[in-house]
């Protein structure tokens, strides 16, 4: 059912897995990479055996995804990666958690867009989260996060 | 005895609340479909940073047993187990509510889980000491095979696939050899200046547990939760004590059974309580009634995967090799204290282990009274909309990373670990072996190494890692557990056929 799935994930470790063999047998200091050489052994063995089980169409453990799941999942990875990746260093990491979870909210939210006490909720939530969020690291466990076009 | 000279420090007022705190929202986190105990303490660890030794244990350990026992509370009102450790309860524990006994099920729940997580807290405390003066005798050798036997058993087990399971746990060990190399200094494997001081354990936890349960509520798309919560009628208390202890054959084999596979690294809370159902039910007289509300089953499933908690912690603190995955993420928990588990911690660091372990007795007693009082509170929790608590453990994930060294590189080291994760979860890998490799890594590889300069000066590594007694037994548990493993999973896909 999935057997292309299962090929792209597979190749995928098993060209972890030779990167790391090529790597681990060629570079010095050779006792540096000792144990790296043993591991990356049994982990090009593995990923290999995986990856041709996988082409033979004989790889079963595992669903794989469906059109539907990378559907729905696509806006909560793409706002939470512009977020963590982006987001987070320019606009400050509070700024930038408060819009990424208020995204998040509008995204997935299963109330109609068009009923206002939906937003109400949404805004009155995003708040508190907020605001335990800045209780708890900034003033009880004094993380200093960036704080981006804050400064 | 000496674990009662430690008492002291358990009954300060900071310890008592946190232990309280910890009870208390780890029932809430335990309840909520989807907060794992795993992941729960991985989430917990970054607030524990400011905290002494003590105290942050004392927190870690309470969410620990809190969040197994919390899990029954969705189990049995929802039919959603909290943890997999609670699958078996929703057997019996559902069915029980569905027939006006919710209160009755609660009850026996958290009856049966203290009564088997006080016999496995024991366990830890009678067995701890005499393991770690045994294990004081390892070579390097023997602790680099302990070292790989914890990842080969959680490889074999955890994983739908044997293959897949070794396959995560060398991912794992790779992950811990990428930073600068302990004997020499030499960079290896830094692709990205993130990864300069290598993979930290704290931000790769939280993203290896929580980022895959929060892509998996992405998945799940715009949906109307329709959880029905069943209403709870008022029970007696003292005749859920007097069914408890009226079912004695139920509670023996669950918290016999839930204490021995605790013991065993890897095999985890689920198939403890599974199994103690199983069980249960063979000897039961009253085999037919099992599946329809029987209270036999709620607490032969409970006793065990409570009485799990405590045992699965000994190799952790004795041999630095931890039982489960939870235990694994409490490891990361100690070392960012800078407490290092192994033959020698009860002697270096004795004010800190026996209030940690003491507090997780006088746990379960909280446990077992804040459970039964608040189980309603917890199931309301519960029922909080999947979208709402994706985004909340994606805020604290990030929060969480990056508290720990304050920097940007553990947040992204943390997110592309958490969703490379969930990609390979569809395909049968598995978190737990990856987790153990990776704490596991720097363990065997400094034995690993040690051990080869020792065997090029003697006899050559292969008698010096091969040979003796002790070896040749490590040996064979590695190759027993890997060897059932595929054995269990061929005749598995015979039967399929």
């Amino acid at each position: 059912m999935n057997i292309l799935q299962h090929k792209l994930s597979s190749g995928f470790v098993a060209c972890i897995a030779i990167i790391v063999c090529y790597i681990s047998f060629t570079r010095q200091p050779t006792d540096a990479y000792l144990f790296p050489r043993v591991i990356s052994v049994f982990f090009l063995g593995l990923a290999l055996w995986t990856f041709i089980k996988a082409l033979l169409g004989l790889s079963k453990v595992g669903n794989g995804l469906s059109l539907t799941m990378f559907k729905n999942m696509f806006p909560g990875i793409l706002i939470s990666s512009i977020y963590l990746f982006i987001a987070a260093k320019s606009l400050g990491f509070y700024t930038a958690t408060t819009i990424a979870f208020f995204l998040l909210l509008i995204s997935y939210d299963p109330a109609p867009h068009t009923n206002l006490n939906s937003w109400t909720k949404r805004i009155i939530i995003t708040a508190c989260f907020i605001a335990i969020m800045y209780t708890l690291f900034a003033k009880i466990l004094v993380v200093y996060t960036p704080r981006g076009m804050f400064i | 005895m000496d674990f009662i000279f430690y008492f002291g420090e358990v009954f300060t007022l900071t310890s008592m609340l946190l232990l309280i705190g910890g009870t208390i929202g780890g029932l809430i986190m335990g309840a909520t479909p989807g907060l794992s105990p795993t992941m729960t303490v991985a989430l917990l660890i970054p607030f524990t940073f400011n905290m002494t030794p003590v105290h942050g244990l004392i927190l870690l350990g309470a969410a620990y047993t809190s969040t197994v026992a919390g899990g029954a509370v969705s189990a049995i009102l929802l039919k959603i187990p909290g943890a997999p450790a609670n699958i078996a309860t929703t057997l019996d524990g559902n069915a029980m509510a569905r027939k006006g006994e919710g209160a009755k099920a609660l009850q026996l729940s958290f009856i049966s889980s203290l009564i088997g997580g006080i016999f496995g807290v024991f366990l830890l405390i009678f067995l701890t000491p005499v393991l770690a003066k045994m294990a004081n005798s390892f070579g390097y050798s023997h602790t680099f095979w302990l070292a790989i036997i914890g990842v080969t058993v959680i490889g074999s087990l955890e994983a739908g696939s044997v293959v897949k399971g070794l396959l995560s746990g060398c991912i794992g060990m790779w992950l811990a050899t990428i930073g600068f190399d302990d004997i020499q200094g030499v960079k290896r494997f830094v692709f990205h200046p993130a990864l300069g001081g290598g993979v930290n354990i704290i931000p790769a936890l939280i993203g290896l547990f929580a980022i895959p349960q929060v892509i998996t509520m992405f998945a799940k798309g715009r949906f109307q939760t329709d959880i029905k919560q069943i209403t709870v009628k008022k029970h007696p208390i003292s005749q859920a004590f007097r069914e408890v202890f009226s079912r004695k054959r139920a509670l023996a084999i669950g918290t016999s059974i839930g204490s021995v596979i605790g013991l065993i690294p890897g095999v985890g809370g689920q198939i403890a309580g599974l199994l103690a159902y199983d069980q249960a039910k063979k000897f039961s007289p009253e085999k037919a009634k099992f599946g329809t509300g029987h209270s036999e089953g709620v607490i032969a499933a409970e006793s065990a995967n409570n009485a799990m908690v405590g045992p699965s912690l000994v190799p952790l603190l004795t041999l630095s090799i931890p039982g489960s995955p939870t235990a694994a993420v409490l490891l990361g928990g100690l070392i960012i204290h800078g407490i290092f588990p192994g033959p020698t911690l009860f002697q270096d660091y004795p004010e800190v282990i026996w209030p940690f372990i003491n507090s997780m007795l006088i746990g379960q007693i909280l446990m077992c009274i804040f459970g039964i009082y608040i189980a309603s509170l917890a199931a309301r929790v519960a029922q909080v909309p999947q979208f709402i608590m994706a985004a909340i453990v994606l805020g604290l994930a990030a929060f969480g990373s990056f508290a720990v060294q304050q920097s940007m590189g553990d947040v992204y080291v943390m997110v592309v670990l958490g969703t490379m994760m969930y990609f390979l979860e569809r395909f049968g890998f598995s978190a737990a072996p990856l987790v153990l490799g990776l704490i596991l890594g720097p363990i065997a590889e400094s034995n690993f190494v040690t051990g080869s300069l020792i065997s090029t000066a003697q006899n050559g590594p292969f008698i010096y890692f091969f040979t003796g007694g002790l070896n040749i037994v490590l040996v064979s548990i590695v190759i027993l557990s890997v060897g059932f493993s595929i054995w269990s999973e061929i005749t598995a896909k015979r039967q399929e056929t």
